[in-house]
């Protein structure tokens, strides 16, 4: 089945699109049927129970888990036969950090913009912006609190110009001024072009910042609309 | 960034963490010492024999030890997702894997010089100057080869059930020329048992072309085997 | 590939929808492997004569060099069906299958050619086991194999499996010439007695020649039988497998329609 993608597409502002997406986690079918679209800029909402597929959403458009069925395609590459050209833009921040936790953060933050020829002050500007510069960049990551490791974490994505941002309660284990910084600095990206994903229980939270709201139930997608 | 760039970056990164963890050598040195210790309890504290067998137990020890070290260096990505965040991050396998290899072979080489030395002391081993160039060469050529089927099997066990159980059964089959080839050029290199020097050098280009056939090879193999 | 269709196109086709994994073809073989096998027993127990220097242990002979024939070619076939696998634009499990097959089927017979093997040594030489060249390098590429059927079970998606498992089915081609010239060299340097003159080499005449080839017959029937059932027994598996997969889709889309 050819994928229903032309070139143009490639330069358009659809981001993500699924088509009866099936994903299996072992034989269990955790996605059993998503479809949607995300446009660029977009900052959508991923609302749904515990086990309704979000986190196997997202790490089926970060290109790290197979389609099993149905076509896929994410930044204008197909998520079937291309995975390879999906995943240098996009960054997944799960419950995992993808922290060394023996390094410090600037260590680490380094390391990860390192791996795509980031310059060094794309490093500073990332960890400026997501407050871990000054005293704690020399702290072993091991030793900071959930908050801090997630906005090294954060750092770490920025500093390597990920196009697509996809977060897994990104505002868990952080305090309310976190929170605040964290909304504002996803604003800001989605301003500036980037395209952001968030799955959340804390709904308030998250509803203020997205732009759009996306219901996963089962392993299905529905969308529910503009958010504001 | 060309993978070689990327590769180096991941080997700086390993021994940095070793550097300031020092889980090697707090626990992998010690424990290669004891195997070196329990040895001259099985055979009785012989000298004659030891002397003679040094070479073939300071292999068997380095092998040992190098599963432990490939466990090591797979934790420290798997601990914290940095293993799926480099693949998320599109960094090439060929690089992962290359500064993986890199990383254990720093880490394998001075554990060896570690137990030639324990070998000198505990089994009255002697080092004689005419063998030290082809010590040396079979030293790296031969352990550049279980650095690469150590990477290689160690990422394929990384994210699987049964990973320590898996990671010997397949690693030390595939290490067997290594450590008949290895034991046999120390051997010729150090005159136990009046080996030839020259019989020596035939060893190290079998070594060499093992390290080379599972460089080239495992490079290669490695995306298919970390993906899912 | 480049779809994913929900038929598995090639599980269906090697299956064609039957509940069994016999065919004309494998009753045919199967007839044809009882009775080489018959053969066999009547010729290397009853018609061949005893070795004038083995005397009647020979007889093991035409067990041994039969199953490491067949060792040897399924894993061959292991290799090339997993080569087939990996760089065909198709990448059809129907080759993951018999790679597999012929895997299991290949340690099973390394298994019983050592075995006998070793009770031959034990008649002839005096000793179970010798540190030829020949017999280590038999005895790692068995432990490398089971490795290869423990990659096999580490679960995961179909196509998960065949591309890990292909790939370690390679290497250990890229392994096995390495083994044998390392194990080669090793044991010329060291010269040890053999107990007998020869390694196993002796004057076969007419009749113990045709018996070891009836016994070579014999267990390539049985081999291709059992990799035929057993591929199909593999294809019935998976299509099982998908099958739960369909059911459990149709349970997690129903629990999203209740809600």
């Amino acid at each position: 089945m050819p994928r229903p993608v032309d070139a143009n597409d490639v330069a358009s502002d659809v981001v993500i699109e699924l088509r009866e997406v099936v994903a299996t986690l072992g034989q269990f079918p955790a996605l059993s049927g998503a479809t949607m679209q995300v446009d660029r800029g977009d900052i959508v909402l991923l609302r749904g129970s515990n086990g309704a597929g979000k986190t196997t959403l997202l790490r089926l458009c970060a290109g790290l888990l197979p389609v099993a069925r149905g076509t896929a395609s994410v930044l204008g590459h197909d998520l079937v036969t291309e995975r390879d050209l999906v995943r240098p833009h996009v960054g997944l921040l799960g419950h995992q950090n993808g922290l060394y936790s023996d390094l410090t953060v600037a260590e680490n933050v380094r390391f990860w913009a390192a791996t795509v020829g980031a310059s060094s002050d794309e490093v500073d500007a990332a960890m400026e912006r997501m407050g871990v510069a000054g005293r704690l960049a020399g702290v072993a990551v091991a030793k900071l609190s959930a908050g801090q490791k997630r906005r090294t974490a954060l750092a770490a994505l920025v500093a390597r110009r990920a196009q697509l941002w996809l977060l897994d309660e990104p505002h868990a284990g952080l305090d309310q001024l976190g929170r605040e910084e964290l909304d504002s600095t996803l604003r800001q990206a989605a301003a500036s072009g980037a395209t952001i994903l968030v799955a959340s229980h804390e709904l308030d939270r998250a509803e203020s910042l997205a732009t759009r709201t996306i219901d996963v139930i089962a392993g299905q997608t529905h969308d529910a609309g503009e958010s504001k | 960034m060309s993978a070689l760039k990327v590769a180096w970056l991941i080997a700086k990164k390993d021994l940095q963490v070793e550097r300031r963890s020092r889980i090697i050598t707090n626990q992998v040195v010690p424990f290669a010492g004891v195997t070196m210790v329990i040895f001259g309890f099985a055979l009785d504290a012989n000298t004659d024999v030891l002397a003679l067998v040094a070479p073939g137990l300071v292999w068997l020890a380095t092998m040992f030890s190098l599963l432990l070290l490939v466990q090591r260096t797979f934790s420290v990505e798997a601990d914290d997702g940095a293993l799926d965040a480099m693949r998320v991050a599109g960094v090439d396998a060929r690089a992962i894997f290359l500064g993986k290899a890199f990383g254990l072979v720093i880490q394998l080489l001075a554990l060896e010089v570690l137990l030639l030395f324990a070998a000198v002391v505990l089994y009255g081993e002697t080092i004689r100057l005419s063998g030290a160039v082809l010590l040396v060469t079979t030293m790296i050529s031969a352990t550049c080869g279980l650095a690469a089927v150590g990477t290689l099997y160690g990422g394929l066990a990384a994210g699987s059930k049964g990973r320590e159980t898996l990671l010997p059964l397949l690693t030390l089959p595939a290490v067997a020329p290594v450590l008949i080839g290895a034991t046999r050029a120390v051997e010729s290199a150090l005159g136990t048992g009046a080996a030839e020097l020259s019989d020596g050098w035939q060893w190290v280009s079998l070594l060499t072309v093992f390290a080379v056939a599972f460089g080239v090879g495992g490079a290669l193999a490695f995306g298919p085997l970390i993906d899912e | 590939m480049t779809t994913t269709d929900p038929d598995n196109t090639s599980t269906t086709s090697v299956v064609g929808g039957s509940r069994s994994t016999g065919t004309k073809a494998t009753r045919v073989i199967g007839v044809a492997m009882v009775v080489a096998m018959g053969w066999l027993v009547l010729f290397g127990l009853v018609l061949s004569p005893a070795d004038v220097n083995q005397g009647e242990s020979v007889r093991l002979l035409y067990i041994h060099v039969p199953t490491i024939w067949i060792a040897y070619l399924s894993f061959v076939v292991t290799a090339v069906s997993s080569g087939i696998y990996l760089f065909t634009k198709k990448h059809s499990l129907g080759w993951d299958r018999l790679a597999g097959a012929s895997g299991e089927f290949g340690v099973a017979f390394v298994a019983l050619t050592l075995l006998v093997g070793s009770m031959w040594g034990r008649l002839t030489w005096g000793v179970f086991w010798q540190w030829d060249a020949r017999l280590t390098t038999t005895a790692l590429l068995f432990v490398t194999y089971i490795g290869y059927l423990a990659v096999r079970r580490l679960g995961g998606s179909h196509h998960q499996r065949a591309k890990r498992s292909a790939v370690v089915g390679l290497l250990a081609v890229l392994l096995i010439p390495l083994v044998h010239w390392s194990v080669v060299i090793w044991r010329s340097l060291h010269q040890t007695a053999s107990v007998l003159d020869t390694d196993g080499d002796i004057d076969m005449d007419g009749t113990m020649l045709f018996t070891l080839f009836v016994g070579v017959v014999a267990f390539t029937l049985l081999y291709i039988w059992l990799v035929l059932h057993r591929t199909r027994a593999m294809a019935m598996e998976d299509m099982l497998e998908d099958r739960g997969l369909d059911i459990a889709l149709a349970e997690r889309r129903a629990e999203g329609v209740a809600r």
